[in-house]
């Protein structure tokens, strides 16, 4: 049980329903009051096994078709009507198809490498662009609990920060950047005089992977996958310094 | 609620407006009236209503509209049908989990709890407390909304979930004890 006339209160924050003020007055007091951070945790975990439950109760199809023949006709959804075609038509349509079978069979194998190496051309171009003066990141800071949580609510993910400063790898900040349809995560490191780019996003088992390590344009580029996140790190840096770098990040 | 116009074109038709909100209407009705067959029969009814309703209807959140229909059918039907669940002891004393149970072992017991344990256990709920939790844990509606589809007060719907969930944890912990006891977990 929450603390004296607290439980109210409680439920209310646990929903995110109070206003700001009383907002901010539960979570200080929840601070000090082990009682209703315990409480807030039992509630957690009761929210958790309902989630994970699956008592959601979908209508059967059945009921769907019921409810579709009881109402009025006008109120029921219009089937689609495809337009008649004459049948030559038809024929040149077939036609098109199989072409585009046949010509789709020849090219696709092509396609995963073509795609790893738009995406790895996109990447070098955002690691130039990001060189640009006033481009390099959104958050500047050498906290990785300061760069961390700027990415809460950018993203759809979390990316993984750590400060490497310690081993000649300084963090410099992060970015919000867009490689390859998505919104991804940027993060800046420093080596001398170099600057690093680590692009972070979701691992997509259907994606193509990108070669653990390659050059473009004068610029190395070393992948990974780690803990359900692709890497990609790029920079001018020689490739032996980078791929050391790769490795602490990457471990 | 009132005038039996035909859908205003404003808000959309019947077929945009309503329909898509069926397994949402369908899973109140389950977890009111408890079994699949009455649960049928309780959305169809309310989409007819909803139908002869429509032109009523001002635009708006379609499914706590739809979900306020679905309800009142299902407390009509308890009227007539089965008065004790209205009647029931909407606020049975349950006694307080103790204070000098280790921290988090409760929040573990509760994370622990298994589909069938916790079906049971909200199935057991006086009706108000289950509706409430259902609306906001299963359908994820905001107060407001819940307070829309139920025709009370913000105010009674936050106690409500309060006491509600303070009674199915209730349920889960002494439902894990009778098991304990009876030996069925190892």
């Amino acid at each position: 049980m929450a603390c004296e006339n607290n439980q109210l209160l409680l439920d209310g924050y646990f929903d995110g329903e109070l206003d700001l003020v009383r907002n901010l007055e539960f979570e200080e007091h929840v601070k000090s009051c082990a009682r209703c951070a315990q409480e807030l945790q039992a509630q957690q975990g009761l929210r958790d096994s309902l989630r994970a439950a699956n008592l959601y109760e979908r209508a059967p199809e059945s009921l769907r078709a019921r409810i579709r023949a009881a109402l009025p006709a006008e109120a029921r959804p219009q089937p689609i009507v495809m337009p008649r075609r004459p049948v030559l038509e038809w024929l040149a349509v077939a036609a098109a198809v199989l072409i585009a079978v046949f010509l789709g069979a020849r090219v696709l194998p092509n396609i995963g490498g073509q795609s790893r190496n738009l995406v790895a051309e996109e990447i070098v171009a955002s690691h130039i662009r990001s060189m640009q003066p006033g481009h390099l990141y959104d958050v500047e800071s050498t906290d990785q609990h300061t760069v961390k949580p700027w990415f809460d609510g950018k993203l759809d993910f979390a990316p993984p920060v750590m400060d490497l400063k310690d081993k000649g790898f300084p963090l410099v900040g992060g970015r919000l950047d867009y490689v390859d349809h998505r919104n991804i995560a940027a993060l800046v490191y420093q080596r001398q005089k170099h600057f690093i780019n680590v692009f972070v996003w979701p691992e997509e088992s259907k994606a193509a992977k990108l070669p653990e390590a390659q050059t473009m344009q004068g610029y190395n580029l070393v992948s990974w996958s780690h803990d359900g996140m692709d890497f990609c790190a790029v920079s001018d840096l020689n490739a032996a310094e980078l791929r050391q770098f790769a490795q602490l990040l990457g471990q | 609620m009132g005038e039996e116009k035909r859908g205003p074109s404003s808000a959309g038709s019947f077929e945009q407006v309503v329909l898509p909100h069926m397994d949402a209407a369908y899973n109140l009705a389950r977890w009111l009236v408890r079994n699949t067959h009455d649960a049928e029969d309780m959305v169809q009814e309310a989409y007819l209503r909803a139908f002869k309703f429509f032109g009523g209807y001002q635009g708006g959140d379609a499914r706590a509209w739809v979900l306020k229909i679905v309800r009142n059918t299902c407390y009509s039907f308890f009227e007539k049908n089965r008065p004790a669940e209205l009647a029931e002891e909407f606020d049975e004393k349950v006694h307080t989990a103790s204070t000098t149970e280790e921290p988090g072992a409760e929040a573990a017991l509760l994370k622990s709890a298994d589909s069938r344990m916790l079906r049971e256990a909200l199935d057991e709920l006086p009706v108000n407390f289950r509706e409430v939790l259902v609306l906001r844990e299963l359908e994820g509606m905001s107060y407001k909304e819940i307070a829309e589809v139920t025709g009370v007060p913000m105010g009674t719907v936050m106690s409500g979930l309060a006491r509600g969930r303070t009674q199915l944890r209730e349920r889960l912990l002494n439902a894990r004890a009778k098991e304990e006891q009876r030996g069925l977990r190892k």
